[in-house]
This record gives structure tokens, sequence and C-alpha cells, in this order.
């Protein structure tokens, strides 16, 4: 399905140019706005899915019933979902269904224990979940498939990885504006359970030729980061510049993402920075620096 | 969402598992009617907070004397409990938890969540009942014992019994095994379908007759599950929570108060931690962590401004918006009509960056408000501190 990876000049991550995408939601206000913004952005946005809507166009997109159906009609291999909290986990599960091999869902406020069974149904599948509660994923002038402002990024050397949106474009705008630019961003989301870790990322980056460095976004709560750390140490050899949102956060308090909390004294900012560091990664403690740390870790 | 322990335990009456026989009680007159139907030999007082740590700062009363259970409800009633888990200030106990005493052979500690790391529901168990499990983690991690539930199949006998002879209770007293196993199952029911983030009991005791009783109970849910269950959603006591973060949740922002001097709103958690961060290295400390979301509007700013002005600690605001779907013009707009409606009477810096900053930043400079504009987040946040210092 599809032409991703078929082509030898892509080398990209996750999605370029010719990855065919289907919006879940589409005729919804956040999804039919995004849809555009994406097809603008040069996305291929093949389909839309709304049950009981099929006939309708959003902005020349065709709307089909069924995931299945659009999968049948346009080929498209990637989702991006909009579906609201209480039926986006049967949205995700019918993507998968439905040979989509990319899910990107940008829902936030599904039940950490509905995820828990999506992640499990999805185990040991071909298919590959990024998110929920995530902007999405850019590869830079050739997809944009989520809710990220495009026109911040530039085509450059350097992956970005984070658990936060907003905060990752704050990064992008530094990247962008010391002109060392992007090559793909993704952003895996600030939910407890999520599809897409660190881990999986991190190695996509360290093998696209395209990617010199890489700027690793973390936050308070769970032990993504150290993970990370652990997985970096052994296997990763470029450069990964990090910064971890939350040292001023107090534990038992959730701070807006359901995943950021300090529980039982773990998951604090200063124990992530402390991993991520003895892994040889540059730690910035102010994230108004990230895009100069990155400059100098690539010895410009 | 947490909800106190009578609350938690009439869920575990409701899914099987057994709990002493209890009622809620707001008044002395009815912790006596109730010591006279419940007619035990030992009668428990509990100071219903939420918050750990009751029993050490004097919550909890236990008395053999039917007739000395309205005094202590007079006496915890209205009280200001001061735990570790309730800060300088405390709690005040608006309603208790009486109940029949127990006969305690053995305790032992319970709970379930989700493993972050697997992603599958987990039971902790421990033979260290009725202490603080972080301790016994950090101390003697060899004592907790773990055992994930696939949530494909939920749970199965051989889950419950992996864990029963892992604690020892054939050496314990082989007569429970049989009902902790299915109590497990019921805690399991009890997690899933209810959307709770946390079950937990401790201690859980074994009776010297022999049964297994939840003596003390805590639930807390997932805020993103609560609308599927009415029922969960009625235990909400607005007693134990900030009123301004009852405001903001009223006004859907996400808001956190804190101990420090600069309010803060930022579009985003991840930013808005980001911003707390950096006013604690410019040298000051964040006052709250304010997340608008997405969809900012004038109407959300507005708001924001009004909580933020309500906390008398704060001494200055810092505004961090970086524009994506969120157009920056239109945050100028709000700042500017809110600062019509809501009397601004602290330094203000604004940080736009993003989708039409620059548009949002004219707007603002020609309003004629009395604020900074910056474009950059260190720059911003330096602002902010230097300004708030001269304020004070």
């Amino acid at each position: 399905m599809g032409e991703r990876g078929r082509k030898e000049d892509i080398v990209s991550i996750l999605v370029n140019k010719n990855t065919r995408v289907v919006v879940q939601g589409i005729t919804g206000k956040e999804g039919s706005f995004h849809a555009t913004q994406c097809k603008a952005y040069g996305t291929k946005v093949v389909a839309g899915v709304t049950p009981g809507k099929a006939g309708q166009e959003v902005e020349g997109i065709p709307v089909f019933n069924t995931v299945a159906d659009a999968v049948k009609k346009t080929e498209a291999d990637t989702s991006l979902i909009f579906v609201p909290p209480p039926s986006c986990a049967d949205a995700i599960l019918e993507a998968a269904d439905a040979g989509i091999k990319l899910v990107i869902c940008i829902t936030e406020g599904i039940p950490v224990n509905d995820m828990v069974k999506v992640k499990r149904a999805l185990r040991g599948r071909d298919v590959r979940l990024i998110g929920p509660n995530c902007p999405g994923v850019i590869t830079v002038d050739e997809a944009k498939i989520g809710i990220m402002p495009g026109f911040i990024h530039k085509k450059g050397v350097v992956g970005v990885v984070s658990r936060s949106g907003t905060l990752t474009y704050e990064a992008v705008h530094q990247l962008s504006t010391l002109g060392l630019g992007e090559t793909t961003c993704v952003g895996i989301g600030g939910d407890p359970v999520n599809g897409t870790g660190f881990v999986d990322v991190l190695p996509l980056f360290e093998k696209d030729p395209e990617t010199q460095a890489i700027v690793m976004i973390g936050e308070i709560g769970g032990d993504a980061e150290e993970k990370a750390a652990e997985f970096i140490k052994k296997h990763v050899k470029k450069p990964v510049v990090s910064f971890i949102a939350g040292i001023t956060a107090p534990p038992g308090r959730r701070m807006g993402h359901a995943g950021a909390i300090i529980s039982g004294g773990k998951g604090t900012a200063t124990e992530k920075m402390k991993a991520l560091e003895s892994a040889g990664v540059t730690v910035v403690k102010n994230p108004a620096e990230i895009g100069n740390a990155v400059k100098k870790a690539l010895g410009r | 969402m947490n909800v106190h322990e009578f609350q938690a335990k009439s869920l575990f009456a409701q899914f099987g598992v057994p709990v002493p026989r209890g009622k809620e009680i707001t008044s002395p007159e009815a912790a006596t009617a109730w010591a006279n139907e419940l007619n035990t030999p030992v009668f428990v007082v509990k100071a219903q907070i939420h918050a750990g740590g009751r029993g050490k700062a004097g919550g909890v009363k236990i008395t053999k004397d039917k007739n000395a259970v309205a005094g202590f409800a007079k006496e915890l009633l209205g009280k200001t409990l001061v735990t570790h888990q309730t800060g300088p200030k405390g709690r005040t106990v608006h309603r208790l938890l009486m109940e029949e005493g127990a006969n305690i052979a053995k305790e032992l500690y319970l709970s379930i969540l989700v493993d972050r790391d697997t992603g599958w529901p987990t039971f902790i168990a421990s033979t260290e009942g009725g202490m603080e499990i972080e301790e016994v983690a950090a101390h003697t991690p060899e004592k907790i014992i773990k055992e994930a539930i696939d949530p494909a199949v939920g749970f199965q006998g051989h889950n419950g019994r992996n864990v029963a002879f892992a604690l020892g209770l054939q050496n314990i007293e082989p007569a429970v095994i049989n009902p902790f196993v299915k109590m497990l199952e019921n805690l399991y029911r009890l997690f899933m379908e209810k959307h709770a983030a946390l079950v937990e009991i401790n201690p859980l005791i074994i009776t010297k007759e022999k049964t297994l009783i939840a003596l003390d109970g805590k639930v807390s849910f997932d805020d993103n599950g609560l609308f599927k269950h009415e029922d969960v959603q009625k235990m909400r006591d607005l007693n134990e929570e900030e009123p301004l973060e009852i405001e903001a949740t009223a006004n859907n922002l996400n808001y956190v108060k804190l101990d420090g001097n600069i309010g803060c709103m930022v579009n985003g958690a991840g930013l808005a931690m980001a911003t707390m961060d950096v006013i604690k290295l410019a040298g000051s400390e964040p006052a709250n962590f304010l997340d608008v979301g997405g969809g900012a509007t004038k109407e959300t700013v507005a708001a924001g401004f009004r909580i933020l002005l309500k906390d008398p600690n704060v001494k200055g605001i810092f505004i961090n918006i970086f524009g994506g779907i969120v157009r920056c013009e239109r945050i100028a707009h709000g700042v500017i009509e809110a600062a019509k409606e809501v009397k601004i009477n602290v330094p203000l810096v604004v940080r736009l960056q993003g989708t039409n900053a620059e548009e949002g930043r004219k707007l603002l400079a020609e309003s004629g408000l009395k604020l900074e504009v910056a474009n950059d987040l260190w720059e911003a946040a330096q602002k902010i501190v230097r300004l708030t210092g001269k304020a004070a």
C-alpha cells in the first residue's frame, strides 16, 4: 500500500511527500480546518472519514463512511485522527483493521484505560500509533500531518521528538531562526499511555542520513526520558540536546497533560536530566537555549 | 479526581470487596444514632479529607464507649487537620466516616494502577501493610510484589494466585487465599469499569476471624474518563479543591495554584511548564500553572486574568503565547479587551511568537495599555522578574 519507502531518494522518517493521508473525523470543526491546512502545506490528503457522510467533500477531499472504504478507493496508508474522545479508541482500531500502517492521533482526553486496551490490541501488528494528545508529525517541505503551524519550520538538519505541542514549536522556532532547520518533527504526546515513545523515534533519527542532531523535549512524569537515556547511551552517536519541562512543578499535581505528574517521588525533572546527562546528552535548563545548544553541538 | 475514603469504600462494597460496616457522618447527633445502630464493641471515627496521614494528625479516634462518639464528632467536625500531604495550611474536616472496629491479625498493602512502562494495569502488593508504600519501595524493594494484568483477556485466577503466594498467604493464613484472589478480580473490575487511575487499600487486613477487610481505601479517577460515570462525578467534593482551580475548570482553563508571585498565562501544557521553569531561572517563582489551551479566545484570556488577579500573591503577570492554530492578533485583542474589563494593577509582560505575532505585538504597542511586549522567551522572563522586583 502506498509508495512510502519505495523510492531511494526518500530518506525522511515516518512520513514524506508520497504519504497518503486519510483524515478521520474530517467533517468536524477541527478535522476540516486541519485537513485543509495539511493539504495546503503539500500533504497528499486523499480521503476523509465520517460515518454516514460518504459522498460529501471537504475542500475537494472525498469523504467515506469507513476507513476500509477510504483505503480501498484511495490507497491511503496513513491516518490522521480528530475523532472526539468517547469514540476515539474505536477510531484508532478501525484504522488498524483497515490496513493503515501509521496512525497519528491528535485527540486529547482519551481515557487512559481505553488506551490500555488499544495499545494491547495493536501489539504485534504491523501498525504504528503516534499520540494520542499530540501535535502530529511533519517532514519539512514534504508532509505536514498534524496541527503544527507549518510556516515556522525550515528544511534543515535537526530531528525533533517531543511530548509537548507548543513547547515543540518554541524549539522549532529557535532552530529555524538560527538557520539550522529541521528534518522531521514528531510529537509523541502528553498522555501516560501512548503508541510511540522516545525510544521508538530515536533510532529512526539515528539512521536517517539527513538528520545530524536530535532535539528531545521531555517533561515530568513516567520514565520515558530515563529509558531514552539508556537507549542513547548504547545506540545513538549523533549529538542529542534535551530540555525537560517541569523542574518547578510540585509533586502530586497534574500539570495539564495527563502524563505530567510526579507520583511517589518518581518522574521528577531533576532525575530525568541527570539520567540524560550521564548518557552524554546536552541538557539545557533554559528552554530559550535549545537552539543555541544544538548549534554548539554541531560545531557551527 | 480524588474521592473520600467513605466513597471509596462504598464503591468497594458495590464491587464485592469487603469493608467494615460504616456510614458518612456530618453531625454529633448522627454519630450517636449510628453508634446505636452499629452495635459493635469498638467504634472508629475517621476525619474525611483528601489527604493521607490523618491518623498521625489526630484525625482518627477509636473508642469502646458509644457515648463518646458524639464528643469525637464534635471535636473533629470543623477542625483543621495538618498532615504531611495537606501542606501547612491544612484541610478543614466537613465529614466523618464512622465504622466498626476490626481485630487485626496482619496488615497488607494492595493497589492497582497502570504501569506506564508496559501500559498494562498492574497490582502492587506487599506484606508491609500500613506503611507508606514509597518508603517500602525505596528501602526494601524486594518486599514489593507486582503482577501485570493482560488487558486483552482481563484478570485471570493465576494473576491472583501469583500475588497470594508471593505474599506468603499460605504461611500467614491459608483460609484467605481464595477470598484474596476473588478480591483482586473485583478490584480489577472496579479499576477498569470505573476508569480509575488508582485503587489502593492500605492496610488490607487479615482479621483474627480469618477474613479479609479493606480497612482503609483510596480511589482516584482518570479525569478523562469521568464523562462516562455520573455516579463518580457526583462524588466530587468542592471543599477539597482550591477555589481558583474550580473557577478555572468552569472556564475550560487548566490551572494549578503554586506559591510564587509571578502569574503566568500560556498556551499548551509543556510550554506552560517551561514558562514556570524560565521564571525560576530568571530569579523568581511562578504563582501558578495556567494553560489556556489551543482554542484561546478573548473570553478565556479575560477569565485567565480574573483568576490570576484573585491570587493575592501575584505581583506581576507574564503572558507567553506561541501562536500556531491560535493567532497572536486574537490573543492581543483578548488582552486589550480583558484589560478594559479587569483592572490590571500589576506589571504585565506579553510575549507573542508564531502565527501573526508581529500584528499582535503592534496592536498591543498601540493600545495605550501599560505593558511590556517581548519577542523572545528569555528576554520576556527577565523583564517580568525585573518589573516585579521593582513593584515589591
